[in-house]
Parts: structure tokens; sequence; C-alpha cells
């Protein structure tokens, strides 16, 4: 196997007395989507707060492409190459989509003290946010205000404000959430293709979009890792289907 | 693309055209008290313009402003009592100063947000205010009179009426300019990002605080400016001009005008000291009248005299 992307070792968060992540080891291979799934309140997004740098472990350690990063910020995470969406839309709601996007290539292009020139007649990174909002379906929507997109392309747009910061790893919270029927669907066409070029880490629980992408999947229950394996592994694992699956796992073995 | 001719344009052009050309109106009339009036109100729109830079578009409530005015102020009556006349160093000082002030202060204030924000930056320039009361040496709470204005070989002649509003004026037109570059450059968009939402920035790889204190310290060095030109129109210069209600009032230019947009301080404060001069003729209560004007600005018109004039322009 080849040398993980991402590990993560040991890693513990509590909040007062309750442990959201709990001993929590992971490891991510260049090149995989490895989903994270576990049932409501199973500390899926506290894990990714943690891994980009929102939140800080307790303790543990966080390695990304050989280097610690566990008590990195979140900018500096990102300058390696780390990018995350969220799961609660976090977009600059003023700003055109055009604009979010163009801000991520242009945090990813040196530094950003320069006063005069006018940022939104710089050609390159102009062209780098319509590749990005291309690539997400949202290229005629770029002039748009994001308070003005829809719920769906708001979602689209965490996407490619991610791809914009050209991420190694992507970690995407819960990407289908709130999506109706044919937008999750495309939203998985677009993550079938994007897994083709950069490793992803996808929390979801749209569990037929997990099983329909997914290499890797590691299953959270309370803060700790209850069985990590492929789809079919999952699928068959007894304690997988007692904790969480439940009557779920029906649907997804028409999947 | 969208026409630039509309309501707003029009206002903020006949503006900048009526301000260009009052001297000429002062002479013909020979009201010079218009002169005066207006040299103080281009030089407060400075103020305004520099605060708005950091509130509307950096979203950083100061509420401490008016140190800058008393800080710039300072530099040159101080180094003027000292024997030091020339603007090439009172002025340079003065923008130094305030430049260092706002490093510091700014340094401090940004580890905090929100109301602890504007609570923090109050707390420094009333600091501030008693630093200057204590100044012995330098007329203490009655201040300082400023018996010579700043010097420049010769150039310009700040006693000259007429050159001392073009002055201010070239300052206030440079300054909105500068801002004018500021904000649409990649600083700006970081800045105004950051406003936006600072979660997201910081995720998408910016350094937040890095921004935005080098923002705090630009808009404190332009403040700076003011403050040395509004003590060589005054030609006093005392703590009460760094007192907390100063910094108030030019938050309430900034809102009156409309915080985010480039013009709106300077039309803020045209409005609210030609308002001030003309209630104050009326009633010494003028404040009364202004408190409610405030709160239906506040409530019915978020976006200022140029939240307004937009809605004009577009029908």
């Amino acid at each position: 196997m080849a040398d993980p992307l991402l590990r993560v070792e040991n890693l513990v968060r509590s909040f007062g007395g309750i442990k959201a992540t709990d001993n929590l080891s992971l490891d991510v291979v260049p090149g995989e989507l490895h989903a994270i799934i576990g049932p409501n309140g199973a500390g899926k997004t506290t894990l990714i707060s943690q891994l980009t740098g929102q939140l800080m472990p307790n303790s543990g350690t966080i390695h990304f492409a050989g280097r610690e990063i566990s008590r990195l910020p979140s900018y500096q995470r990102s300058r390696l190459g780390l990018a995350r969406s969220f799961q609660i839309t976090c977009l600059l709601p003023d700003f055109t989509a055009a604009d979010n996007v163009a801000l991520a290539a242009q945090a990813h292009d040196g530094h950003s003290f320069r006063f005069w020139g006018s940022a939104r007649k710089e050609r390159h990174l102009r062209d780098a946010a319509q590749a990005a909002l291309a690539r997400v379906g949202l290229a005629r929507r770029a002039d748009v205000l994001v308070s003005e997109l829809s719920h769906g392309e708001q979602r689209e747009l965490e996407l490619a404000v991610a791809l914009a910061t050209k991420p190694q790893l992507l970690l995407l919270d819960e990407p289908m959430a709130g999506l109706g029927v044919t937008e999750s669907a495309r939203m998985v066409a677009l993550l079938k293709e994007l897994r083709k070029e950069v490793t992803i880490v996808l929390v979801e629980h749209d569990m037929e979009a997990v099983f329909a992408l997914a290499d890797r999947i590691t299953v959270l229950v309370y803060g700790r890792v209850i069985a990590s394996g492929d789809p079919d592994a999952i699928r068959n694992n007894e304690e997988v289907k007692r904790a969480y699956l439940g009557d779920q796992h029906v649907v997804v073995s028409h999947g | 693309m969208k026409s630039h001719i509309n309501a707003r344009n029009v206002i903020v052009a006949l503006v900048a055209l009526g301000l260009t050309l009052l001297p000429a109106y002062s002479a013909l009339t020979g009201n010079i008290f218009i002169l005066t009036l207006f040299t103080r109100i281009v030089i407060f729109a400075l103020a305004a313009a520099s605060l708005n830079l950091i509130m509307g578009y950096g979203g950083m409530m100061s509420f401490g402003h008016a140190a800058y005015l008393g800080i710039g102020g300072y530099a040159v009556g101080i180094l003027a009592h000292e024997g030091i006349g020339s603007g090439f160093i009172q002025w340079p000082v003065a923008l130094a100063l305030s430049a260092l002030y706002a490093l510091v202060i700014g340094a401090l204030s940004l580890r905090t947000r929100g109301v602890y924000f504007i609570m923090i930056t109050l707390a420094f320039a009333q600091m501030a205010y008693y630093i200057a009361s204590g100044l012995s040496r330098y007329g203490g709470d009655d201040g300082l009179t400023i018996y010579k204005r700043s010097t420049f070989g010769g150039l310009i002649d700040l006693s000259n009426r007429v050159q001392f509003y073009y002055l201010c004026l070239a300052c206030l037109f440079g300054g909105v300019y500068l801002i004018w570059r500021i904000i649409n450059s990649r600083f700006g968009m970081v800045v105004q990002g950051v406003r936006s939402n600072e979660q997201r920035m910081q995720a998408i790889g910016f350094h937040a605080n890095r921004y935005r204190l080098v923002c705090f310290v630009i808009s404190g060095t332009i403040c700076g400016l003011a403050g040395a030109l509004l003590a060589n129109n005054t030609d006093f210069i005392s703590p009460a001009g760094m007192y907390w209600t100063r910094s108030g009032e030019l938050m309430v230019m900034v809102v009156f005008g409309g915080m985010g947009s480039l013009f709106g301080p300077v039309l803020g404060t045209i409005v609210f000291l030609l308002l001030e001069e003309v209630l104050s003729q009326f009633t010494e209560y003028w404040a009364l009248i202004m408190g409610p004007l405030l709160l239906l600005i506040v409530l019915f018109a978020r976006g200022g005299i140029m939240g307004l004039l937009g809605r004009l322009s577009r029908g």
C-alpha cells in the first residue's frame, strides 16, 4: 500500500464531558475516495474541522503529505493543499460566484499585499475561476451574487471554491445535504469525475451515493471507528448493520 | 457594461465639482465664512473616508478613530512648539506616529471581534485622550495654540485660505482615489472577503488578521493626515478633539453617507456638518434633531444617502 496522504493517529477532542472524537485513527491513501459515515452526532463534522484546522484536537496527531499539521491554523493547511467544503454552506454571500472562486485562486497565487491593480482585471485569476465554475456546471451563473443562487447552486459553488485552491486532498462535508433528487444525481456524477484527479474524503448521509462512489468506507459511532474497509466489507459487517445501517441496508444491497 | 450615468454618479460628480469651485464662489460673493466651513468639512470628510475603509469595507467597527486626528494634530503642534515648523518634517512624523499607533492597538484589538472590538478601540482612544491631557508642557487640558502653520519651503502657503482649502481638497480627492484603488485591488478583495465570511477566507488560505491589520494601519495613517490638516486649520490642538464623542461623530458621518460606499462618507460629512451648522443657529439642542434623523436613516435607509441615491438611480 502506498504511503498515506493523510494519517490521523489517536485523535481526541471533547466538548465538556462528551468525546466527539474518541481516540480516532484513520489513513487516506493517494487517489482513493474515502467515505466517512455514521449516525447524526457521530462526530463526522468535528473530525473534518480538526483535519482542516477550524478546530484543534485535544490530543493525537494529523500528518498530511508526510508533514505534521496537527497544530497548523487552517490557512496554512490550505496552502499545503487541503481543501474543504462545508456542510452548512459557507460562502461570501455579497460577492458573485466568480469572485468567490477567484479569491480562492488568488489565495494560492502569491501574497495579496497588492494595493493598486484591480484584482477583477487579473486575467489568470478570472480564467481559473471560470474554469472551476465550468467544472461544476456554474459557468453561466458566474456574475450572480451568491445570495441569489439556489441552494443547489451554492453547494456546487462550495465545490468550485475548493477546487480553485488546487487541493491534493478534498474534504467534502455532506455535499449532497439538502439537494433534490436530480441535483444529487448531478453531484454524484460530478464527484465521479473529480475522484479521478484528486483524493477525496467524503462525509455523506446519502448511502446510495456513498456506496456508489467510495473505495473505502470508515464508520464512526460516538467518535470511534467501529469499522473500516471496502464497501462490500462494510455492507456485510454485522456491527455496522446493528449500529447504523439498520433498515437502510436494504436500500444499499439493491443499490 | 452598465451605464455610468445615473442619479448617484451625477450627484457625486456635481458635489465634487461644487467642492472644486467653492473658492470661486466665495471670492465672488465675498463670503469667507463658507470657505472656512468647507475647509473643515473637507478635512472631516477625509477622516470619515478613512474610517469607512475599515468600517464599511473591512467590517471593523472602530470607535476610536478620533485618536488619529489627535495624534496627527499633536505631531504638528508639538513640533511647531519646539521650533520645527517645516511640514516636510511635521507631516511625515504625523503619519508615521498614526501608523505606529494603529499598528500597536490594531495588533491587540484585532484579537477580538464585534462589541469587544468596539470597546477596546474606544478604550485605547480614551487612553490617548488622557495622555494628551497629561502633556502639561503642551498645554495639558487647555490645549496648545499653534502660532505658525506648517511651512513647505515656499511651495504652498497654508495661511492663504484658498491655497489651504485646495491642499485639503487635494488630500481628500487623493485619499478617496487611493481607497478606491485599494478596495478593488487584491488586498481590498481579501479585506472585504474577510468582512463577508472570515471562516471561509481562512479555509481557502488567507491569514485574515494580517490583512485586517494592514488595512487598519492604512486607515489610521490617512486619518492622521486629516489630523495634521485639522491642526493647521484651527491653529490649535487640544485633547477635546480626540474625545470619544468625536469618534462617534465620525461614525455617524460614515453611516449618514453610507457605509461601504466610496463617496458616501464625503456626502455624509457634508450633510452632518452643514446640519450641525444650520441647526445650531436655531437651538443649542441641535443634537435633539440630529439624533432622530440618524435613527430614521438607520431604520429606513440602511445604505445611507448613497443607498437612497442608488435606489433612485434604479428607479
